[in-house]
This record gives C-alpha cells, structure tokens and sequence, in this order.
C-alpha cells in the first residue's frame, strides 16, 4: 500500500514532473520535457549537452546542477573527467542553462537540484558523456595516426601510442567533432579509477570563494538595474488594503512604488534607497484571511491530534499497517512519548533574491536558482509566455538547504511582477533583507508525534503505535501527490525498526495552517530520525540492553545490512572509552540512499549542551569525492546541531517574532564540534551526501543527555534562544 | 552629497549620504561586490572589512565616519594572503558566501597574533556565522596560515591611531545609526 522509498529516495519524483500542468498547456504527444522546454534554444555541441573541450587544452565540464555549497560541481566534473581521462588540473565547470529536455534531473523530470540526488542521478549520464568524448578522440588519433584505436592510451588529456606519437585534446578536437558519438560507450571498470574516490578531487570554486570574485545574485550589476524591495503582510494571508507612498516617493533614490501580488514593491536606484523607500512606506492590510493562530496554539492543537485529544474529524492516513492495530493500541507496561518540533528558517547566508529583465514576451532570470524549470513555468505563467521563452542565469547561491525550491517560485516570482510592471527591458534586482528571509516565510513545519511502544520477551519492540501531525509540504504543489505526502514521514515509514516489529499502526494527519512551509535538508528526517532514533534509545534502556547492541539486534532481524555496517564503523574509530569529561551518544539513519552514523560526546557547560568530538560514518555507495563528502558531514553536522540547540521560529498571533541573527540564534564557531569522518567502502552507485550528516546529530546529543541525566527530550530545541 | 574614501589604497570619490553605511557605497557605488549583505545588524560578519587594519560590520559603518581612514576589502588582499592560500588548501568554502567576512575577521586576527590559540580564535571568529558549518575547517586554515612562512600578513596600525579611529568610528556610528550602532567591536578583538 506504501510505495517504499527507493534507494535514492526519489519519492517526489511525482510531483515535480507534475508541475508541468502550471503551463495549462499539457498536449498529446509532446514528453513534460518538451512542454517544459518549449521555446528553449540550446546550442548543443559536438561532444554533447555536458563537455566542451577548449583551444586552450582546458576541458568545460557542464553542470546542470546549481552549486550552493553542497560540492556538486567538483563531484560532477569528476565523474566526466575519469571516463575521459582528462587532466584534472585543466577541468572547468560552467553553470548549465535552463533546459529540462537537456539537463533534467533524471530522477524528477524537472531541471533542479535537490533530494541529494545531483551525483547520483547524474553516474551514468556524466560517465557515458565522458567515455563517449573519449571514444571520439580515440578515434579521431587511430584515423590521424593510422593505428589499431585499441593500441592508442589516454592519460591526463594526452593520446598516445607505442609509436612514439601523441597529441593532447586540444590538438585533435577538430577531427574528433567530426567522428559519430557511439550508441554506448565502454565504462571503466571502477577498479581502474584513478581520479573518482581520491582526494584529488578538490573543488573548482575554492578560489573564486576565498578573493571575492565568485559571483551570487546579490552582486549582479548591470546597466540602468533598479533594486526593490517588497513590503509583505505581517501575517501569512494578509492582503494589501492600501498603501500610502507619499513619503516613500520622497526618499533621494526611489523611482517608483507599486502594488504586487504579495505587497507593496518600492524601486529604487540602489539598494539603501529602496531599503529607506521601504522604511518611509504606510502600508493599511487587510488580514480578514490572514492565519493569527500563534505557534503554541498551532502546536497544542497538533498535540491534541496526535494523542488522540484533538478533533475527531480529522482525516488520518496511514503509512504502516502490520497485524492488528487494535493490539497497537493495548498490552500494558507500554512505553509512550510526545515529541514536539518547531518551525525552522533555513536562514541560508546570502537572504532571497532575483535579477529579471522583462522584455515583452521574453524573460531572463539571473540567479542561484535551484529549480530552473519550476522558476521558467512560473515566470512564464505571470508574463504569459512560453517556458522556454524564460531564460535563467544560474548563479552561486549563498546556501539554500531546500528554500530557493519551492512550488511558486515565490521571491522570483515576487522579481517577475515587478520587471514586468517596470517593463521595456529594464534590468530589476529584488532584495530581501534578513528580516524579510526570516519573516516572509517557508519554514520546516512544526511537528508532533506520539509513539507508543510494547517490548516483547527478549526486550525487542512486539507492537508500535505511531502517530505524526505535520503540515504537507506537498500539498502545494501542482499536481496532487498519489498516497501519503513522505516528505512527512520518510525516515519513520521505512524505519528498520518498525521492520523489525510485528505490529505497526502508523499514521499521519496534515490539519491546515496558514503558515507556509517547505523541504529544510534531510526534510522529514529531520523529525523522524530524531523520533526514532531517541525512542529506541529509551527501549533500550527499558529493555536493559546496551543501546548499540539492541540497534545491532533490530538491524539483524530487519536484514538492515547497511545500517549496521555504518553503526559499526562509527563505533570502531570511536575507539572504546568517550573522553574524560565527555558523554556519548550515538545515533543511525537512512536518507536519501546513504546511512549515517554518528557517535557524539556531548558534555554540559554552565546547564547548556555542548558537542565535542563526533565520529561519523556515511555509506553513500561509491564515493566520489571523499573529502567534499567529509566537508557535508561536517557542515551538515553544524546545520543539525544549530537546529537541534537552538532552532524555532515561534509566532504570536500569526505574525513571527524573530527577525534576525540576534532573535534566531544559529551555531558558531565556538560551539563547532570537530566532526571525523570514515566513508563505508562500498561498490554500489552513489547516493545522497548533501542532506544525509542532517538529521542524526540531534538524536546523538539527546540520547547522550539521556545517558548523562536520565533525562528524555521531548521538545526541540534544547536551549530556548528567545 | 560627495564624499571621499580611501579604499585599498586608492582615494576614490562617492555620492552618498553620511548615514549611508560603507557596505553599500563599497558595493552598490565601487562595484567591491566581494563584501557581502548578510543580516544588516552587525551579527553575521559577511561584511566585514578592515578599518585601519581592524575589522569592523561595514553594514553599520556610516561612511562620515570613514574620512581619512583606510579602508581594506577582500579584494585589497590581493587573492593570495596566507589565509587566501590555506582556505583554497583545506577547501573550506562551502556556498562561500561568508568567506570574505571570515577571511577579514581572520587577517585582522592573525595581524595581531601571529599564533593564536583555540581561544583566540573563537574571539575572533565569533561574530562570522556560516550557515554551511565549514567551522571545522576555517580553524583549521587560520592555523595553517598561521605556521605558513609565506608573506606577511596585512600589518596592523599603531596602536594610538587605531584607538582614535575606533573611537571615531563608535561615534559615527551612535550618531548616525541610532538603534542599530550595535557593530560588536568588543565581539571580534
């Protein structure tokens, strides 16, 4: 009844191909890819949609994903590098255009990067494109040279042969754009890699980021640009009644104030001057529809729902059914918990933002955009033109852990509105301030579950009773999700432990709420790991069993291979005593494809946590770059621990009461733990990285409380910052 | 109104108002898009630029209290700073957009400390948020750029002139920023 997460955990695949209906314009014999790509002009090249070999010997490896920290671009180049054995020294990596036909991802259809899926979907795409460039060359030289193509070798961009002949790929690009790309090229034996799986493979951006020279929408300038800025409704819902401009008008600077969709956009000739346009703005609001239910509220009401208090209409939909639920929901000496988690801003560095140019019916969007095709439908959608009419720049983005992906597109769409009113091809950046990142909204959603457990006679889970209320992420987008919305329970739904128990009522509830909210890295596993992960510590404990050995006995019984290695390997370079002082706490979980384990040694100062060492093993089938996949999880480390300490957007009355830094308290460097990172050796194809070192250090820090205080934690975030 | 700044060494010429803090004049009027927008209130440190040799929140430094002072970029490090190196050594970019903030806290850090202790480096790294969490390795680059025996690091200025040009700067800022002259001096020193 459940279609199981694949390995990759593509389970959105759905709903993102689905936003081809945006268009309105879905016809008979034309793919989503064509419809999506329609009006598009991409000049493809001899050697295909990925490589372009250059007269300067450099090879251009192009990436259709957006790099936005999480190392794509490095692992991308590499995977076309080693089949072409090109000289990794002379590998480039340009930003794709916008095209779902050439540089969908495979796994959603759509052109955008996210899922942790840029590598995997790519493996076979890049290796073909770089071992059919290869075969090319090869047989471009055999021709030129008048030799068997199976005596001539490929090292670091130079073809040779045992003649004493050579030429580098520079020198034979010519003859080899001539030469029919083969049907299917050979692969390497992956034994044979000599740049895949070293550290040699090193980011490409790594300079560009350090001198100030890479380039983020932010610091898009180009002649005659004007910058807004959009005042929103306080609260998610409100509308704009009437604004006054007066005032606004008068600010040195400011070109023109107008009413959007989403509010009042005042543009002006830089960005202090809409800033003070904003500031000097009168803006009436009418919140009649407006959501003023405050996050306490919201989340009583979840509590109530999921312990069986709230109202009794609500619709449940289940996501694990096995033997008689009513034995659920009975047997004594039960084990019960409730555990409550916050709305989360992503609060990547560089706030929201967007460049358009609105020329008649063409569009060009300059921007880190994560979702090209998504940003193209809806652009098109608000001028009224064809997608492929909508151009897109993708740029660096600084950071988006899931935000710059949403189903409206909604900032660039915020940038469109204002380009078209502006009009006559005039250059229009969109700025949002902290306060506007933090405030305008799309947020993890708050969440609550309630477990309830019954431990057999060996002390192992015989019934399990699982309750979550959510809002659906998915619920927004185009096309009606079919079953269960897993964005809310991926991560508990396929949980060895409810596959290592014999009776299971699992089922999830979505009320709705004003608040919008969105996909936050490793999205339902940011609850779910936690739940099952501090549940099963506590079952341990009730059950008098060694934590590690009682996951070692559920992975065993639920055939979770994979899980144990990780969970074996983390506690082997752990080595066997925590340092002195220090308590640990270890925690395992599948996402996106990859089990992570981590061992933490988490000690209390002045009352508050904190996190030292952290012992972590990924199995992430091949690794293509070892030391960006320890760079991931060491930031995913911080990005959970943030959240796990301190992360909660709240709301009084609708309206969010943080607005910056200083109110949404984030990790830094001092309280850095020192994450080590062992790779689980592995031949399978790759899979997630970005999102998988996420979900799992809360858990570990809660359960080593738990071991620390005998204390559980019911509620996130640990330290309540506001 | 017309101001003028030293800015890497060169005297430039800007239209902006005195309240008009530094960040936006850098990048909307010279085109230094390497200073980065991160929060507006002093608590990130993504627009963190030296003031003097001593790094200070550009997006809460009104330019009227920049007159005379000399201004450092990241692009005044030239691209191949100790710090510059060892950042591109250890990959420590992640999205990358902290990194000119950081790499400024740090230069300023190491001009003053050419050995600086864990501890030092929380002092001075702690006003600079990255969101990424690539913590791990921006300590590790401060250390490697700190053993490295490659050209010195930006010289810091004499102690007397550099306390007048806080003092003048904290000023400005009370003066013109009002509720927002919270640029933590105190954080990064």
């Amino acid at each position: 009844m459940n279609r199981p997460l694949d390995r990759n955990g593509f389970s959105r695949r759905e709903v993102v191909v689905g936003a081809v209906v945006v268009g309105g314009a879905l016809s008979v014999g034309c793919s989503p890819a064509d419809l999506m790509s329609a009006g598009s002009k991409v000049e493809v090249g001899a050697f295909g949609p990925f490589i372009r070999f250059e007269p300067d010997g450099f090879v251009t490896v192009i990436s259709k994903h957006v790099e936005f920290g999480q190392g794509s671009h490095a692992g991308l180049a590499a995977i076309v590098a080693e089949e072409l054995d090109a000289d990794w020294t002379k590998v480039r990596v340009e930003q794709s255009p916008a095209n779902a036909k050439l540089y969908g991802n495979g796994a959603l259809g759509a052109q955008l990067t996210g899922g942790s899926s840029a590598i995997s979907n790519s493996w076979e795409q890049l290796r073909k494109a770089g071992a059919g460039a290869r075969a090319m060359f090869v047989e471009a030289a055999a021709n030129r040279w008048n030799v068997p193509a199976g005596e001539i070798v490929v090292r670091d961009g130079v073809l040779t042969h045992a003649s004493g002949k050579t030429a580098a790929f520079a020198d034979l690009m010519a003859d080899a754009a001539k030469v029919t790309p083969p049907a299917s090229p050979a692969l390497k034996d992956p034994k044979t890699f000599t740049l895949i799986g070293t550290d040699r493979v090193r980011r490409k951006d790594a300079q560009a980021k350090s001198d100030g020279s890479a380039r983020y929408t932010q610091d898009v300038h180009l002649p005659d640009m004007l910058t807004a800025m959009v005042a929103h409704a306080p609260r998610f819902g409100g509308k704009v009644e009437g604004f006054d401009a007066d005032a606004a008008r008068k600010v040195a600077g400011v070109v023109d104030v107008f009413e959007i969709p989403t509010g009042v956009a005042v543009v002006a000739r830089s960005t202090w001057a809409a800033r003070l346009g904003r500031e000097a703005l009168n803006v009436r609001w009418d919140e009649g529809k407006a959501e003023k239910r405050g996050s306490a509220e919201i989340a009583v009401a979840f509590r109530d729902l999921a312990t069986g208090q709230g109202a009794t209409d609500q619709k449940w939909e289940s996501f694990g059914a096995k033997g008689d639920a009513a034995a659920a929901a009975g047997g004594s000496d039960a084990f019960e918990a409730v555990y409550e988690f916050p709305y989360l801003a992503h609060a990547t560095m560089e706030p929201m933002n967007c460049v358009a140019i609105v020329d008649g019916s063409h569009v060009r969007l300059v921007h880190g955009s994560q979702g090209q095709t998504l940003d193209q439908l809806n652009a098109a959608k608000i001028v009224g033109t064809l997608p492929g009419s909508v151009e897109v720049e993708t740029l660096f983005a600084g950071g988006s852990f899931g935000r710059r992906a949403t189903f409206t597109s909604d900032y660039v769409a915020e940038c469109v509105h204002v380009a078209k009113k502006v009009g006559g091809g005039k250059p229009v950046k969109l700025v949002w301030t902290r306060e506007d990142d933090m405030r305008a909204g799309y947020y993890r959603p708050l969440v609550v579950h309630a477990v309830r457990v019954t431990l057999d006679k060996d002390g192992l889970p015989a019934t399990w009773r699982h309750r979550i209320v959510s809002q659906s992420i998915m619920k927004d987008s185009p096309m009606p999700s079919k079953g269960v919305d897993q964005t809310a329970v991926e991560g508990a739904m396929d949980s060895p432990y409810l596959k290592a128990t014999p009776v299971v009522d699992a089922q999830v509830a979505f009320p709705e709420v004003g608040v919008p909210v969105l996909w936050w890295r490793s999205v339902g596993a940011t609850h779910t790991a936690f739940v099952m992960e501090h549940t099963i510590e506590q079952l341990a404990r009730k059950a008098g069993k060694d934590p590690v050995e009682y996951r070692r006995a559920l992975y065993a019984k639920a055939g979770a291979n994979r899980h144990l290695a990780a969970l074996d390997l983390a506690v082997e370079k752990a080595g066997p005593t925590a340092s002195a002082g220090w308590t640990r706490g270890v925690a395992v979980h599948e996402s996106f494809g990859s089990v992570v384990a981590q061992v933490a040694e988490v000690k209390l100062v002045d009352g508050a946590p904190r996190v030292g060492r952290v012992v972590t093993a990924i199995d992430c089938g091949t690794a293509v770059s070892p030391d960006q996949i320890a760079a991931q999880m060491e930031g995913g480390t911080c990005y959970g621990l943030s959240a796990t300490l301190y992360g909660e957007i709240t709301l009084t009355e609708g309206a969010v009461d943080q607005s910056n830094f200083d109110t949404y308290r984030v990790l830094r460097i001092g309280e850095a733990p020192a994450v080590e990172t062992h790779i689980v050796p592995s031949a399978a194809p790759p899979s997630g990285v970005g999102e998988p070192g996420t979900p799992v250090i809360g858990p570990a820090v809660a359960n080593a409380l738990l071991a620390l205080s005998g204390q559980p934690t019911a509620r996130l975030p640990l330290v309540r910052s506001v | 109104m017309a101001a003028s700044l030293d800015v890497n060494g060169k005297t430039v010429s800007v239209q902006a108002e005195p309240d008009t803090p530094l960040l936006w004049v850098l990048r909307d009027e010279l085109g230094l898009t390497g200073t980065k927008f991160g929060c507006g209130l002093a608590q990130c440190g993504a627009c963190t630029v030296h003031v003097n040799g001593d790094p200070v929140r550009s997006c809460v430094t009104p330019i009227a209290a920049l007159s005379g002072a000399k201004i450092t970029t990241i692009e005044g490090l030239g691209g191949a700073h100790p710090l510059q190196q060892a950042w591109v050594k250890l990959d420590v970019p992640q999205c990358g957009y902290c990194q000119s903030g950081q790499i400024m806290s740090a230069a300023a850090l190491l001009a003053a400390s050419r050995t600086p202790s864990d501890e030092d480096i929380d002092a001075a790294m702690g006003g600079n948020i990255c969101r990424c969490g690539a913590y791990q390795r921006i300590r590790a680059a401060i250390k490697e750029a700190a053993t490295s025996t490659a050209a010195p690091v930006v010289a810091a200025p004499p102690a007397a002139k550099q306390a007048q040009v806080e003092a003048d700067v904290d000023e400005a800022i009370s003066a013109a920023s009002g509720a927002t002259s919270r640029v933590q001096r105190g954080e990064v020193r």
